[in-house]
């Protein structure tokens, strides 16, 4: 199946300056693994060191947040668009 | 130093001001709409967002996922990018905390007011490396128009 990666500004540096991505996938998983080893440098703003996805990096397939649906194993049609949507998050003291 | 600078009118600067001395003593934070382009990147315009964290607004900040995507949406209307955030520290330096570096993004400018007794202070900027072990600081060139 192909689906539609959509890349946040801040990571397009690491994505050949592509805003979009196509991958051959059939789960949110298995696109977000094609696309770290097409773009390995992706990879440290997407997963932490236990190689989940870090807190702050939200995944939509088409408008549905996948936290909602079933994680990483939701699945994925051809046509799909997945999102990488970033949270933001700061503060002044640890 | 890291050669980055960051130009933002007189103007807008004031209305982040504004908002960290509207919100202390919790902390505020918005979205930056501008431009980045071969000749520098510059704020054009601002979103002030509602602080998510109403466990912890002294000394943290959050912006859904929801409202990024507002953001997003916001900037493409204008025909302007999302260039980065802004918050504020109230009564703590305009530095970037740990929880700051660890919850960052590359490529974003990271505007931080301090917010000393309800009145700003010190403002800077700055951006995360790419190998997300620090940050570099962003120069800030205020514009009078």
């Amino acid at each position: 199946m192909s689906v539609k990666v959509m890349i946040p500004t801040p990571l397009r540096a690491y994505a050949g300056k592509k805003d979009s991505i196509e991958v051959k996938a059939g789960t949110v998983a298995e696109a977000l693994t094609a696309l770290t080893s097409q773009f390995g440098d992706l990879k440290k703003h997407l997963f932490s060191d236990d190689g989940r996805l870090r807190s702050f990096v939200n995944v939509y397939v088409n408008d549905e947040d996948i936290r909602y649906l079933q994680k990483d194993q939701t699945a994925v049609r051809e046509g799909d668009t997945i999102s990488i949507v970033p949270s933001i998050a700061g503060g002044a003291r640890v | 130093m890291s050669g980055y600078t960051l130009k933002i009118s007189q103007e807008l600067m004031k209305k982040i001001h504004a908002h960290g001395v509207e919100t202390y003593p919790h902390e505020c934070c918005g979205a930056l709409l501008g431009r980045d382009e071969d000749a520098g990147r510059e704020v054009l315009d601002l979103l002030p967002l509602a602080n998510r964290r109403d466990d912890s607004p002294r000394n943290r900040f959050e912006v859904t996922p929801d409202d990024v995507r507002l953001a997003e949406k916001t900037a493409r209307e204008k025909r302007l990018d999302l260039i980065g955030w802004y918050h504020s520290h109230p009564d703590a330096p305009a530095r970037p905390s740990e929880y700051d570096r660890d919850h960052a993004w590359p490529w974003y400018s990271y505007i931080i007011v301090s917010v000393q007794k309800g009145e700003p202070r010190d403002t800077t900027s700055w951006r995360l490396r790419d190998d997300r072990a620090a940050y570099d600081p962003e120069s800030i060139e205020i514009k009078a128009h």
